[in-house]
């Protein structure tokens, strides 16, 4: 590929000009919060104690995550069961509940009165004690496991079957196929994973203060949202937000060396049959154990919850509507800009780790800072309120936007190296060469992307509570306020209502992607 | 180009509106202008009577509304805030964007009240709430709670009013003595959360004995529920209080409107709409009482508040003496 020659095409022009809004993003708040601080901004202990506090619990968070999520991949890749489509949706299931209900999900099952402690204390042993760095990581693990199993399990998924079955052919065993086969895949896939998950756990805020047990516990975001509200002091907010992007680009940076391409050839795209894989007691016992740390407390939200939803006020359904309006169309955007990024990264000969790290350090964005950033840039403009949804599409899709790189470019990657050149000799440029090779091949992880993005925008809350206009309330805001006027029940109907319109969406989209992609 | 094409074709339309009724813009919380709030009753009232379109537009909690009327500035479209308390009162002054409001009335509040820009409407104590039938005799002070083995949930002062309420409580209550109170209180504090929605809501799902909320809470429970097992614990050193505020813009493009809103404030009519919505004490009783099920809520023996002037200086260090002591 390196000795093409390099084209700028409209494709390319589109994809510079992704990379410049991105960085408007991040920069333009940035900006206008230090143009309007009145004081000059300094960094105090307490700040650099947070950014110490960060980095220990999201380094944990990743690498437990991304650890148990490799055997769990693996059994998922290489098992066919009944229930396994079903498992692969739930698995996005977590991940796209807004924290406060999954905190009190999971504090169902560990927490002081919970499951486990109730049973422990059936056999007279002292209840559970989840209140600490343990229980931060605890609630890392339960939103980010099932994230990091599906992107590794995409990388699995993409290795060709041809591979397989010549290895099932040369007598391979587990040992020899995962040295050969799922090493290098492994060394492509996981480093993205972990920094994904980095970077999400970096800027988790709410949870780890529930969870943390008190202010030892306090992470950037906290320091922020304390230097906007409590001290009103703009430029530590733009310092501290700067400070959380430098971290976000160095993991990313880092990450995006250390990740070795994979080198797997071209396949058929067929459905992938192994016969390596042995001993199905350990894959279906570990399957058993993630499918329970993961099923228990959503079945204890959805008993909360289900009783209350079909009995909500009108106006939480007129928010449901609203929500699924923004979610569709951030997932246009957010899909959009990664194909577009995607492609760009993957011809640019130098400066591709670049590009690819501005798309991803959007996680590291504190949404308080880009909201109020924006405010103060829209408001000389227009009413920043009659934009609330809009901007709050655009937020979103950012915000999903690494997710969809993640996916995006590997396989992007992947086709150009398989079929680029044919492509090449054959001429085929532009909308021909989108449709007859990259369509085909980049349905599986277009769907997976579009769906990821449409259910975490459903489920963000976001900039949209800084903007909010009583009339315009989004699914998430209006369980908030349900919760604020003590109407916990009906809050609890309206998380059931948006986990499942979240799962809905996703679900169809994945879906969609997958359609025939396995005949 | 395209933009200021934009907002003058927004400029247009705006004023093309205000020219046919007035429109008069409050800005408050976001619980405030919820469904279940009193902003859909309260607009309703006032649209009846003052030929005008009374819009809110809602923005998080108390001190984030502060935040965002100084980020907007003297060109802010709020004719009225509606929302800030006691503990903010002083900092919004300072701003110099807060105009006299002209009211005055005889507010049934524990304290006098003289201040001639903020305009009081509803008030309450914080305390900490607990199930009767799990706790028959709940601690009477902060330190009999610090001796005692029961599970607390508060909220961070840095992120959240009554986590803020909580600290200026125990200051204002102990003085130099405070950080030995929240030393003795770490070991009863489960955990510390965001808001106030996580905190009760962890509460009501039994993770702790106790939640800091209002004395005013179990009225909820009890009117909207019919449940009464839920009371709030008095004690001793008396409780903080959280008075709310509405204060009239300096720059307001209607100021006889804003004005009429905040005398329509103080009436009874917005007034008795306050306790089942806000689930707060009316800063006026109206005419024919609290509603029932009111009079079953503790009245502290002492009712606790840092000057207005005075409390932005406290906070500070009692959040340097908090920091410290939770740390440990």
């Amino acid at each position: 590929m390196a000795d093409r020659a390099f084209k700028i095409t409209p494709l390319i022009r589109a994809g510079f000009g992704a990379v410049l809004l991105l960085l408007a993003l991040i920069i333009v708040p940035l900006a206008a919060l230090l143009w309007r601080a009145e004081t000059p901004a300094a960094l105090g202990a307490a700040d650099w104690a947070a950014v110490r506090f960060t980095l220990l619990q999201a380094t944990l968070s990743a690498g437990i995550s991304v650890g148990l999520a490799v055997p769990v991949a693996r059994a998922l890749a290489r098992r066919q069961f009944v229930g396994r489509g079903l498992l692969i949706t739930l698995l996005g299931a977590p991940f796209i509940l807004p924290v406060i209900v999954a905190v009190l999900g999971l504090l169902a099952v560990f927490g002081r009165s919970g499951i486990l402690s109730t049973i422990l204390g059936w056999v007279g042993l002292p209840p559970v004690h989840i209140y600490g760095l343990h229980g931060v990581v605890l609630a890392h693990v339960f939103f980010n496991l099932p994230l990091a199993t599906r992107l590794i399990l995409q990388g699995w998924l993409a290795i060709p079957a041809e591979r397989f079955r010549l290895a099932a052919s040369l007598g391979f065993g587990p040992r020899d196929v995962a040295r050969v086969l799922e090493y290098p895949m492994l060394r492509s896939t996981l480093p993205g994973a972990f920094m994904v998950i980095f970077l999400i756990c970096m800027t988790s805020f709410a949870v780890v203060l529930a969870l943390g047990g008190g202010p030892k516990s306090t992470t950037v975001e906290l320091a922020i949202y304390q230097a906007f509200r409590f001290d009103f002091d703009l430029g530590r907010a733009a310092l501290l937000a700067g400070l959380q992007f430098t971290m976000g680009a160095i993991a990313a940076d880092v990450m995006l060396r250390v990740s070795v391409r994979s080198m797997m050839g071209g396949g058929l795209d067929r459905t992938v049959e192994r016969w390596d894989a042995t001993a199905g007691w350990r894959d279906a016992l570990l399957l058993g154990a993630v499918a329970l740390f993961l099923i228990v407390p959503l079945g204890m939200i959805l008993m909360d919850g289900l009783p209350y939803v079909f009995s909500l006020p009108a106006s939480v359904y007129q928010a449901a509507g609203r929500s699924l309006g923004v979610a569709l169309v951030s997932m246009v955007i957010s899909t959009g800009l990664a194909l577009l990024l995607a492609l760009l990264v993957v011809r640019l000969r130098r400066g591709a780790v670049l590009v690819e790290s501005i798309g991803y350090i959007t996680l590291a964005a504190s949404p308080l800072v880009i909201g109020a950033g924006l405010f103060i840039v829209l408001f000389p403009l227009t009413d920043p309120v009659a934009l609330a949804l809009p901007v709050t599409a655009l937020v979103n899709a950012v915000m999903s936007l690494p997710f969809a790189l993640r996916t995006l470019v590997p396989a992007v990657r992947e086709v150009e190296n398989t079929y680029g050149r044919l492509a090449d000799s054959l001429a085929m440029s532009g909308w021909v060469r989108m449709r007859l090779v990259m369509w085909p091949r980049l349905r599986r992880p277009l769907g997976f992307s579009a769906g990821l993005a449409a259910a975490l925008s459903m489920g963000d809350l976001g900039v949209i509570a800084l903007f909010s206009d009583p009339n315009g309330a989004t699914l998430p805001l209006q369980m908030y306020r349900l919760m604020a006027a003590y109407r916990m029940d009906q809050a609890a109907g309206a998380a059931v209502l948006l986990l499942g319109m979240s799962l809905l969406l996703f679900w169809v989209f994945d879906r969609g992607g997958r359609a025939d992609a396995d005949v | 180009m395209k933009t200021s094409i934009f907002a003058a074709g927004f400029c247009v339309i705006a004023s093309m509106a205000t020219a046919e009724t007035p429109v008069l813009t409050v800005y408050t919380y976001d619980s405030f202008v919820s469904d279940w709030g009193p902003g859909p009753a309260v607009e309703k009232a006032f649209e009846a009577t003052c030929g005008c379109d009374l819009q809110f537009v809602g923005t998080g909690d108390g001190a984030a509304l502060l935040a965002r009327i100084r980020l907007e500035g003297a060109r802010t479209k709020a004719d009225v805030v509606l929302g800030l308390d006691t503990n903010l009162t002083a900092t919004a002054a300072e701003t110099g964007l807060f105009a006299p409001s002209g009211i005055s009335a005889k507010y049934d509040l524990p304290i006098a009240w003289d201040d001639a820009t903020f305009v009081p409407y509803d008030w309450g104590y914080f305390a900490f709430v607990y199930d009767k039938t799990k706790l028959a005799t709940p601690p009477a002070d902060f330190k009999e709670l610090a001796a005692s083995d029961l599970k607390i949930v508060i909220q961070d002062p840095r992120s959240s009013t009554p986590g803020l309420g909580l600290l200026l409580w125990v200051k204002d209550a102990y003085g130099d003595q405070a950080p030995m109170i929240w030393e003795g209180l770490s070991d009863n504090i489960v955990t510390v959360t965001k808001g106030w929605s996580e905190a009760y809501g962890m509460f009501l799902e039994g993770e702790a004995d106790m939640v800091l909320s209002y004395t005013t809470s179990p009225a909820y429970h009890l009117i909207a529920e019919q449940d009464d097992t839920k009371a709030a614990a008095p004690f001793a050193e008396g409780h903080y209080m959280q008075i709310e505020v509405a204060a009239k813009l300096a720059g307001t493009g209607q100021p006889e409107l804003a004005e009429k809103f905040l005398q329509f404030m103080v009436s009874d009519e917005f007034q008795s709409i306050i306790p089942t919505t806000n689930w707060m004490y009316p800063a006026i009783t109206p005419a024919e009482g609290l509603p029932d099920g009111f009079e079953t809520l503790i009245t502290p023996a002492k009712s606790l508040l840092v000057p207005a002037g005075q409390a932005d200086a406290l906070r500070d260090a009692a959040l340097a003496e908090w920091l410290t002591a939770l740390s440990k």
